[in-house]
């Protein structure tokens, strides 16, 4: 199983650990064996070790540690914040966050949602089933 | 009279911006003088009222007697949370009403809140409840409708009943009087909720919400919990 998804410029990863968690940045350089710099639309470029970033499929085309502005541009050519939406682990993302914040009035609301959804579930079950016992 | 703005900002603690002869002349002092002759106008010292002569006293104890020391309390009502306003719905945590969402009408000079169910949603009639033992939600309701001007402490405080004499078989009778509720604070219950009930109604899903208790089902982490 060879590995899909590489360290090269241009990546876009997802910042898992510090200050940053959650972050999708765009690795410009790469410093050393550990580390790699790091840039993103609302973000001073910096430097972070390569463990506290996961890496995504999404990867752009840039020359080696580009211009604020040339940065900002390639992305959204490339569509990068839509591209993550719609991926399958973007939004997993967005729904872990309005989950975390649901009020208590929306946990209340969402219960009853649910609750309404599985009878009327059921309901198609009854009828499928009592037509295939038929 | 408000606190004297002093015309010279300071630039750092201990540092003015301007020298002690700027200062001279931005507060007038030249003036002062000029208008006094050349110096600084004096006053004479204003007469103390002398003290009537105290007459000696005929005791004094025989040891030195402490004097309490003084209090300078000044009582006021608890501060009241920021997320706690007039129509919030709170969540009790203690007591026979535990779990229950509730409006918030108004904070009671003795410091507790005042609440209703409203009675006719879930029960709860019009309470005091400590600030401590409540959970505050973001979920707000209409409250401009409602006049709680009347209630206040005194209003719950306990009826206190004169004592009678002790015959025995008195007793079973006296007791079974306290329990029933006064018609006066019925009306004020009905009064209170009926505005407060139409503009639950005016929201989806409020009333069956006020009408359920709150509780903790597994995986519901309260320190993550956005209420």
């Amino acid at each position: 199983m060879p590995f899909k998804r590489y360290i090269e410029i241009g990546r876009v990863a997802l910042i898992n650990y510090g200050k940053d968690y959650g972050r999708l940045v765009v690795i410009v350089d790469v410093v050393d064996q550990n580390r790699a710099l790091v840039d993103a639309p609302d973000m001073v470029r910096s430097q972070m070790n390569f463990k506290r970033l996961s890496l995504t499929d999404i990867k752009i085309d840039i020359k080696r540690i580009p211009r604020k502005s040339t940065l900002i541009k390639a992305m959204q050519e490339a569509d990068v914040q839509g591209k993550w939406d719609k991926s399958s682990w973007g939004r997993k993302l967005i729904v872990q966050k309005k989950r975390a914040s649901l009020n208590d009035f929306d946990r209340f609301k969402l219960m009853l949602a649910k609750i309404k959804r599985s009878g009327l579930i059921r309901q198609e079950l009854a009828k499928l089933k009592k037509e295939s016992a038929s | 009279m408000a606190p004297k703005q002093s015309r010279n900002p300071e630039l750092i603690r201990g540092v003015g911006k301007f020298s002690r002869s700027k200062m001279y002349h931005k507060r007038g002092l030249w003036a002062i003088k000029a208008k006094n002759g050349g110096v600084f106008p004096r006053h004479d010292p204003v007469a103390k009222p002398s003290p009537a002569a105290a007459k000696p006293s005929k005791f004094y104890p025989a040891d030195d007697v402490k004097k309490p020391l003084l209090n300078k309390r000044n009582p006021r009502p608890t501060k009241l949370r920021a997320s706690i306003a007039p129509g919030t719905v709170l969540i009790i945590l203690a007591g026979r009403f535990k779990g229950k969402r509730v409006v918030f009408l108004k904070q009671l000079s003795s410091g507790l809140l005042l609440i209703t169910g409203p009675f006719k949603v879930n029960g709860v009639p019009l309470r005091r409840v400590n600030q401590s033992y409540v959970i505050a939600t973001s979920t707000k309701v209409d409250v401009s409708g409602v006049n709680v001007e009347k209630f206040d402490d005194k209003y719950f405080a306990k009826k206190v009943e004169k004592k009678k004499s002790k015959g025995e078989g008195e007793f079973f009778e006296a007791e079974k009087e306290k329990n029933v509720l006064p018609q006066e604070k019925k009306d004020d219950q009905k009064s209170v909720d009926a505005a407060l009930i139409k503009s639950i109604e005016a929201v989806p899903d409020l009333k069956t919400y006020l009408a359920a208790r709150f509780s903790l089902k597994a995986g519901m982490k309260p320190h993550e919990l956005v209420f």
